[in-house]
């Protein structure tokens, strides 16, 4: 299985169906839900954090986050 | 007459909340392209027609009633207790069309509350941009609400608001969900237990999780008393909660919301390539920060000498054309003296607010969050924490009140420990009279010693402030689980009517705040300074000529009557009082005068300057400006008192020093503790005056 972590700077992907239970609920909210689609616009230097396009919506988290949401191939 | 309706704006971080308010009211709050510009309720007035006043509360921005920093409590917590008497009576949500899906999570949250909620629909001047298509009265149905399609940029749909607000009590107050649909044996169980408290808010309080704050203050009951399932459990509610918000969501702009998805725009991602670039990015930030500098220093120049000699000539005038008196004296020494002391900085404090506030307007603020949150994380602070930082540069009052935005208490305590660090404007008002006195002219590789010598001194306070961060997170022993995420607006051309409201509003209340104190101040220690109870005051002259005449000196009238004035301010009050506390600062290599000025600018850093002017304005008169006046002043050696070391030994005092009255006050209202604005009263004048001592020894 892969997550966020895994994108490459443009790539694109789909939210997983099974949700890690620690993710922030705040991140759901903001659109990280299953069938999403997100994007890896940008990483900051030192590879962290990470810059998404999830759902619409432009966000940046920390990289311990970013790892707790996975992704379908 | 009825009390005026209460109608609470909320809605998502930078959705154009205050922009609506400042509409709806008239007021002229601050308004800027970052998430969490507003950080405290606000309210103000407006009237729908002969017999409907409101009172209108601005609130920050939250994207979820589920709230991660204290700024998104502030507003949360409004809509929760009913006896509170800011309770609204209806609710508006503001949202951005872009987003319009996410922003409706909050909207079904504050619908499931209960209370009579409406919708404004912003920023609808970009629609045609974005390919977005709204049909408002299939919207108003599926969403059970009234709707405001409205620009604040563009100034439309306002009237449609106060229209919907006008006819209030139509509004529904039917929740959007049925919260139990989630687990309903466990709502079952809960309402058994509690059967007088809503099942909405009930499940908010359980699973509130708070961060942000010092443990004490925790507002949430003990999560045991409901303790039928465990937090992972109900962390798995909650995301259920959540995909059925959205189902819900689809659901309801599958009609009324059409947006094309090739209108994809371009200009924003290059945009962001750019400015969050691995190095272009840090370039662009740091030659932003060093144009900022020289603009600060080189173009303010000329308006600041004009301003200097008006007052100068002010001050001579008014000695010419009044009758000679002590009113007089007061007048033009004391009180022309000190308000020129405040004017004079009005360009630079201008261009530090107009630099500050295009970058937030902008957008850019977030892209420089991005790029340094990992920078700064190995010394406590957050990303965010840059944004307090920069925005301390102008004062640190709202930069100590911008770390709500923080999620993390540790790293948001850290951050309002070091934020005082930062050179603020009121720093600067020392650091340029110093400067002009004993820093040469001279260039250096093109740049000036003077602005080189002002950008140094701004790199120590940053400096500074980084390695006590580093020192307070080995130091302070506090663990707390949250995370760090942080919304990228998209870039905007900076409306030129936001950044001259902030540039004249800061500016204005800069002036008319220090102005107060620094009147109230230089009435009293002119008074001070030209009065006295001892002998030798009130015998001055005959004292002064006896000296001479034993000293065998010729002097001409004019160096007679200065050596009287001055040898009658060294006697006066607060020449004594000067005398008093004159070994403190002597090793630093401050004369009394100066001392008295360091002891009054406890209060302000800025109240040094006038304080200065003041003294010196009783004591000679044969210079009218202020550096004028400084240049002369001499110990008994004749030996100039404004010199390299000690006035290495100012600057490096000044820049550590945490002299703001009004700082504390805002630290202390924060941690909501004195334990901290003492801690850091405490270790910045130390390290204050031990870094004065060493530099005034090593250099003198
Ligand atoms: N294009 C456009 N921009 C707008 C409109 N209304 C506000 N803005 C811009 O949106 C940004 C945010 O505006 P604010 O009024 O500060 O938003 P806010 O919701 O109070 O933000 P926070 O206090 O940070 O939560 C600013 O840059 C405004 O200039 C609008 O109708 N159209
Ligand atoms: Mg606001």
């Amino acid at each position: 299985m892969t997550n966020l972590l895994e994108l490459k700077i443009g790539q694109k992907a789909i939210i997983a169906d099974s949700i890690d239970e620690r993710l922030p609920v705040k991140l759901m909210e903001l659109g990280c839900l299953p069938g999403n689609e997100v994007q890896l616009l940008q990483i900051a230097p030192l590879n962290d954090p990470l810059y998404y396009l999830v759902a619409g919506n432009r966000i940046s988290i920390r990289r311990e986050i970013a790892g707790l949401i996975s992704l379908d191939l | 007459m009825s009390s005026p309706l209460k109608v609470a704006l909320i809605g998502n971080p930078n959705t154009g909340k205050t922009s609506i308010f400042n509409a709806l009211t008239g007021l002229r709050q601050k308004v800027g392209n970052y998430p969490g510009i507003t950080v405290e309720k606000k309210t103000g007035a407006c009237s729908f027609g002969p017999d409907l006043n409101a009172t209108i509360y601005d609130l920050p921005g939250t994207y979820s009633l589920n709230t991660t920093s204290l700024d998104e409590s502030v507003a949360v917590e409004i809509l929760l207790n009913r006896r509170d008497p800011d309770f609204p009576d209806v609710v508006v949500v503001i949202a951005d069309v872009e987003n319009l899906k996410r922003n409706l999570l909050l909207f079904t949250q504050i619908k499931d509350l209960g209370l009579r909620t409406i919708l404004v629909i912003n920023m609808s001047d970009r629609m045609k941009r974005l390919g977005i298509e709204i049909d408002v009265p299939s919207l108003e149905s599926s969403l059970d609400t009234r709707i405001a399609l409205l620009s604040s940029r563009n100034d439309t749909g306002i009237e449609d608001l106060k229209a919907i607000l006008s006819d209030y009590k139509s509004i529904s107050d039917q929740p959007s969900l049925d919260i139990t649909d989630i687990d309903k044996a466990y709502f079952e169980n809960l309402k058994t237990t509690f059967p007088k408290i809503d099942a909405y808010k009930l499940w908010l309080a359980i699973t509130q999780d708070v961060n942000f704050m010092p443990i004490e203050k925790k507002v949430i009951p003990d999560r045991s008393a409901f303790s039928t399932k465990s937090k992972s459990e109900l962390q798995k509610m909650q995301h259920r909660e959540t995909v059925l918000r959205y189902k819900y969501i689809n659901n309801a702009l599958k009609e009324g919301y059409q947006k094309d998805l090739s209108k994809a725009d371009g200009i924003q991602g290059v945009l962001d390539r750019i400015f969050t670039h691995k190095i272009f990015g840090y370039l662009i930030f740091f030659v932003i920060l060093f144009t900022m500098f020289q603009a600060i220093f080189d173009f303010s120049s000329y308006p600041m000498d004009a301003i200097d000699h008006f007052f100068a000539s002010a001050s001579e005038w008014i000695k010419a054309t009044l009758p000679s008196g002590v009113l007089t004296d007061l007048l033009a020494e004391g009180i022309v003296a000190g308000i020129g002391g405040v004017v004079i900085f009005i360009p630079q404090i201008a261009f530090l607010f107009l630099f500050i506030s295009i970058l937030e307007e902008s957008g850019y603020m977030s892209r420089v969050v991005f790029l340094m949150d990992r920078i700064m994380k190995p010394f406590g602070l957050s990303g965010k924490s840059v944004v307090p930082l920069m925005s301390g540069m102008a004062c640190a009052i709202p930069a100590v009140m911008a770390t709500r935005t923080i999620e993390n208490w540790k790293e948001r305590l850290i951050t309002i420990m070091v934020v005082p660090f930062t050179t603020c404007s009121a720093r600067l008002p020392v650091y340029l009279i110093i400067i002009a006195l004993v820093i040469p002219e001279g260039r250096f590789l093109g740049l000036g010693y003077q602005a080189l010598v002002l950008t140094g001194l701004y790199l120590l306070g940053f400096l500074a402030a980084v390695v006590a961060a580093a020192i307070l997170n080995r130091g302070l022993n506090i663990e707390r689980r949250s995370f760090f995420m942080i919304e990228m607006p998209t870039f905007k051309p900076p409306q030129f009517r936001n950044v001259a409201i902030t540039v004249f509003e800061k500016t204005k209340s800069f002036v008319l705040e220090a102005g107060k104190i620094i009147l109230a101040l230089s009435v009293v220690i002119w008074f001070l300074g030209s009065n006295g109870y001892s002998d030798s005051f009130k015998n001055a002259e005959a004292e002064v000529i006896q000296q001479i005449q034993q000293q065998g000196l010729n002097l001409s009238d004019e160096e007679l009557s200065q050596k009287i004035s001055s040898y009658k301010l060294e006697h006066s009050y607060i020449g004594v009082l000067g005398k008093i506390i004159e070994p403190v600062v002597k090793p630093l290599g401050y004369d009394w005068k100066i001392g008295i000025a360091v002891i009054t600018s406890f209060a302000a850093r800025e109240v040094f300057v006038g304080t200065l002017a003041t003294i010196y304005s009783v004591g000679e008169e044969s210079e009218s400006t202020i550096v004028g006046r400084m240049a002369l002043e001499t110990d008994e050696l004749g030996k100039p008192i404004f010199n390299l070391a000690s006035g290495v030994s100012i600057l490096l005092f000044y820049a550590f020093a945490m002299q703001c009255m009004s700082t504390i006050a805002v630290v202390r209202k924060e941690t909501n503790s004195w334990k901290w604005p003492m801690i850091q009263l405490g270790y910045m004048t130390l390290l204050a005056y031990l870094s004065a001592l060493i530099a005034y020894q090593t250099l003198i």
